[in-house]
């Protein structure tokens, strides 16, 4: 995939997340996030791993084996981080004490279903905590491309890959647009980098509302 | 607890057709010196394996993979290790795939005598059939079992001669759960420190849960 593009969903995925907010981002794109937070956007990142206050990845020499993310790769704590076992982090996760989950998608249909961990004639042999995470977080943001590598639609009306699950996502950041789903009904908010009303509906199959807003414009 | 042992000691607790829970996240906070131990030192085999991954090629549980010793993986994450991916698609291992926060809750539950637990995750998806589902308060939810096991074997980076425990950093992760879920815990030390010498209100598994300690090597 393009780096700029998948720059340019990251950017703006990261003015969709508020000061003071707790986030867990996923592999992919929202992993660019934390690059793009404007100065006073300051959030806490959790992993679901076991670390509340997830800092920058550690300059050369200063890696600490027991320190990682969900992605396996080495981070740093904050000040004022904690670490907790799996259990409590999932507590923290179902119970509803994430603000945000930031994760990528095979596929988001209109009801706000969610095809992101499984494609049918392949192996089905890895979840990890995308479930808890699309469940249990209070506001999902998808971050993903408008078409796959294939060209197919990925905004559809119904998703064809197997579920992680139905109904929970709230916003949809790709390279064209931002779609929000508000009283159960999908609304076009935004045009992004020029796109046009034509554009989306090119590559979109889901159906929609136009509600441009222009608080978000630049 | 019985005090500090040699890991090939510890080892023999494990027999063939047994369920053995794993600590770690990947290879971070995975009791190595004991899967060596495991791997070097015992002949059991037919096992069930309870761990967040199977280890990676080669290495952790990677080992015993490649030993052809695990019958079935409970996992939430196969794909780290695209060797058990390989095993389950021939047909040498059996996969059970559990999103990582039920896994994570079912040990919980094991070790806390609870006999399972309703969560909305995975509610109308594949990873729901064959489970009961039930409507509570308007959201769908499916009925999970508890998770336990024969042996665990756990990590933390200090333990004192008790066998009180404390973990270091995002090494924690699912160690203290199946230090809890088990008939036997044997917990891999990296440093074995006298009693007292740790902070009380910094022991997060108490010594009531380990069975044996062995040091890391």
């Amino acid at each position: 995939m393009n780096e700029d593009i998948r720059l340019r969903i990251a950017e703006r995925a990261a003015r969709e997340l508020h000061a003071g907010e707790v986030v867990n981002l996923g592999i992919g794109i929202p992993n660019l996030i934390p690059g793009m937070l404007e100065e006073d956007t300051e959030v806490y990142l959790h992993t679901e791993n076991g670390l509340l206050g997830v800092g920058p990845r550690p300059l050369a020499g200063e890696f600490d084996p027991d320190l990682i993310d969900a992605a396996k790769q080495p981070v740093t704590a904050l000040a004022g981080a904690s670490y907790f076992d799996s259990a409590t982090s999932f507590a923290m996760i179902r119970g509803g004490h994430l603000d945000v989950a930031v994760l990528g998608a095979l596929e988001v249909s209109a009801a706000g279903d969610i095809a992101n961990w499984a494609v049918p004639g392949k192996d089905v042999l890895g979840v990890g905590g995308a479930m808890d995470l699309v469940v249990g977080a209070r506001r999902v943001i998808v971050t993903m491309t408008a078409t796959s590598s294939r060209g197919e639609p990925k905004v559809v009306a119904e998703c064809t890959y197997p579920l992680t699950a139905a109904g929970v996502v709230d916003v949809i950041v790709t390279e064209l647009s931002v779609f929000r789903r508000i009283d159960g009904q999908l609304h076009l908010t935004e045009l992004l980098d020029g796109a046009t009303l034509d554009d989306v509906a090119a590559v979109t199959t889901a159906p929609y509302l136009v509600s441009l807003e222009e608080s978000h414009a630049r | 607890m019985h005090g500090v042992i040699s890991a090939e000691e510890a080892v023999a607790h494990v027999r063939s057709g047994d369920t053995v829970m794993v600590g770690g996240f990947g290879l971070v906070g995975a009791p190595l010196t004991l899967l060596d131990a495991l791997v070097e030192h015992s002949d059991a085999t037919d096992l069930t394996i309870v761990s967040n991954n199977i280890g990676e090629p080669g290495r952790g549980l990677g080992k015993l993979l490649r030993q052809g010793r695990i019958r079935r993986g409970i996992s939430s994450y196969f794909t780290s290790n695209p060797e058990a991916v390989a095993a389950v698609n021939e047909g040498r291992i059996e996969a059970t795939l559990v999103p990582q926060g039920t896994f994570a809750e079912a040990i919980r539950a094991g070790g806390a005598g609870i006999g399972g637990f309703y969560t909305p995750v995975g509610a109308g998806t594949l990873l729901a059939e064959g489970k009961e589902e039930r409507v509570i308060r308007g959201v769908p939810h499916i009925l999970e079992e508890p998770i336990r096991a024969d042996v665990s074997l756990v990590y933390a980076a200090r333990a004192d001669e008790l066998g009180n425990l404390w973990y270091r950093r995002t090494a924690r992760n699912f160690n203290p759960l199946m230090a809890s879920a088990a008939r036997v815990t044997i917990a891999e030390a990296g440093e074995v420190v006298p009693v007292g010498a740790l902070e009380p209100e910094s022991v997060v598994t108490p010594h009531l849960y380990v069975d044996h300690l062995v040091e890391r090597v």
